[in-house]
């Protein structure tokens, strides 16, 4: 038995529990316990569902004892409180859902309760997730478990902080443009985006239809693989889900990288970028070549400078469309006005937070009469020479490897009036999005004692080979090992 | 070029959006500065290349039409701001 149950990964958890060694109910106390005490430092919860938990906790120890148990049986998980949750309140950290009580559970959360996990909370997060830093929440920032007086990134900054204070085992993040790896590198823990499809978004709160994915975010990578096993899958509910079988993600994860081909596209280590994470990314894909992979460092993907904009036009049209439903009406707030549009204009008014009207404004404007064509198509044009660019990159390498974010964590309120430098934050990131590609990252070291992640991009439905990469990285490293001063 | 006054309205009014004389000021200048941002895009060549609306390439996806249980009412008007027995009450559309 380990000296803190609050130091356990999933697998390690597991192997406890099934050995009958630790109760389900021992584990969650033990989590709940530790979530009182760091979490009015972190605040990465925004619902603690603590009588839920221990109720699910003790279900989960009667099928450990008849051996029904799943790897993820009995585990506390934290979900970002943009997937809804049936009965249990699911916010966007937006004033405008601030009490909403969804009537229904989102796929994965009833793939997680077929395997017994056990719902430990909701995660904070950038207001219906637009935002790099989860400043944006309307409900309270999250802080950096490594440095308090930095943002732990986001959009999934709740579940990320989560994890790296062991406040849950795992979570659950959604990523557009880089929601769930950027803050895992700035927390140091793995964030794994799938291809686009792989996991079914029934039950997600739509922020960019085109872009939205559903991943893990823990403490390593058989943990990710592990996860994965239990949410990747089509869905009839989803139909932008696509119809593949799910391998058996773990069974990759054996280390040998012989013959595995990677790329660095140079793109990707952009001007202003900071030297220390050039450098740390620079030892991390040596280390990866000692491991046995053929590395090429001499990769251009020309057409990357533009990702940016092609995002930050695509991303606020979706937005804006997706966003029209928020009209005070069928749930939410509402404000009460003598008419109807004053009602519903009050309601938006009042009910979103500034980066969410900015983003409003920004995408009604793009795809608005006179403008669509020389902003949203063109947008997508570019966005097919981006998609192509990687699909030919894709032909010569397994994977491309990269840093997930130009700098480490940055302090709380450096960026929050610079809307521009705080997209700048996830511009190694969301060009996986814009192609749809699966993405992780993973810790790869750290600068001044905050923490570095390196991002691992691989080919559509290509997840078990980024794994592979991923794992044998992190089984030669310690990186993954080290926890922040808490 | 910096957004109208105008502008910045007509687009508040089309999402519907209430501002504040302050948002308005505000979304003008950032805006603006974002949008031209966005003139990098004028520098790529986009001859006869194809839109790309999403990734995974997947077109008209069919399911067969079959009878299920949908979620009962009452769960649905649960979160109603307002009703009236099993509909949503809203302000009068035509005045």
């Amino acid at each position: 038995m380990p000296d803190s149950l609050t130091e356990l990964t999933i697998h390690e958890a597991h192997d406890l529990l099934r050995s009958r060694q630790l109760s389900s109910v021992e584990l969650n106390r033990a989590y709940l316990e530790r979530i009182s005490r760091v979490d009015p430092e972190v605040k990465a919860f925004v619902t603690v569902t603590d009588e839920l938990a221990l109720e699910q906790a003790e279900e989960a120890d009667r099928l450990l004892a008849q051996n029904g148990a799943s790897p993820l049986t009995g585990i506390p998980v934290l979900v970002k409180d943009v997937i809804c949750t049936r009965g249990v309140r699911t916010t966007c950290s937006s004033k405008i859902l601030e009490n909403l009580i969804p009537p229904y559970d989102a796929t994965v959360v009833e793939k997680l309760n077929k395997c017994n996990a056990v719902l430990i909370g909701k995660a904070n997060m950038d207001e219906f997730a637009m935002g790099s830093s989860t400043e944006n929440s309307a409900l309270f920032p999250t802080h950096n478990p490594w440095d308090l007086s930095r943002v732990p990134g986001g959009s999934s900054g709740g579940s990320a902080a989560g994890v790296a204070a062991r406040e849950t085992v795992y979570a659950l993040g959604s990523d557009t443009g880089g929601s769930i790896r950027q803050p895992a590198g700035f927390c140091s823990v793995v964030g794994f985006k799938p291809t686009y499809g792989r996991v079914s978004r029934y039950g997600l709160v739509a922020f960019a239809s085109s872009l939205d994915q559903i991943g893990p975010l823990t403490q390593d990578v058989t943990d990710c693989a592990l996860v994965m096993n239990a949410i990747a899958g089509y869905d009839r509910r989803d139909s932008t889900s696509v119809p593949q079988p799910v391998p058996d993600y773990t069974q990759y994860l054996n280390g040998d990288l012989r013959g595995l081909r990677l790329g660095i596209p140079k793109e990707y280590f952009v001007e202003g970028m900071q030297a220390e994470v050039a450098t740390a990314i620079k030892a991390a894909i040596n280390q990866l070549e000692e491991l046995g992979a053929e590395v090429d460092w001499e990769v251009s993907l020309p057409h990357t400078p533009y990702a940016l904009a092609v995002y930050y036009i695509i991303a606020p049209s979706e937005a804006s469309a997706n966003l029209a439903r928020y009209d005070g009406v069928k749930y939410g707030f509402s404000y009460q006005a003598p008419s109807m549009w004053e009602s519903m204009e009050k309601t938006r008014q009042y009910g979103f937070g500034a980066e969410v009207k900015r983003r409003i404004m920004l995408g009604t404007y793009a795809l608005s009469a006179g403008y669509y064509d020389a902003y949203y198509l063109k947008a997508q044009k570019v966005r097919t020479l981006i998609r192509r660019e990687f699909d030919r990159a894709f032909e010569k390498y397994d994977a491309l490897v990269t840093p997930t974010s130009p700098t480490v964590p940055f302090k709380i309120g450096e960026k929050v009036d610079d809307p521009l430098q705080m997209y700048l934050s996830d511009v190694c990131t969301l060009p996986v999005n814009i192609a749809g590609l699966p993405g992780i990252s993973i810790p790869a070291g750290f600068a001044d004692g905050l923490p570095i992640g390196m991002q691992i991009i691989g080919r559509h439905f290509g997840e078990e080979t980024i794994l592979k990469i991923a794992h044998a990285y992190e089984q030669s490293t310690d990186w993954h090992k080290r926890r922040p001063p808490l | 070029m910096k957004l109208s006054r105008e502008e910045v309205l007509h687009i508040a009014r089309l999402a519907r959006l209430g501002l504040t004389e302050e948002d308005v000021d505000k979304f003008r200048e950032q805006l603006s500065n974002i949008l031209e941002n966005f003139e990098i895009l004028q520098q790529v060549d986009i001859t006869d290349v194809p839109p790309t609306a999403q990734s995974v390439m997947l077109q008209n996806v069919m399911r067969d039409d079959t009878v299920a249980p949908s979620l009962p009412p009452e769960d649905i008007l649960a979160n109603a701001p307002r009703r009236e027995g099993d509909c949503f009450r809203v302000r009068a559309v035509l005045e």
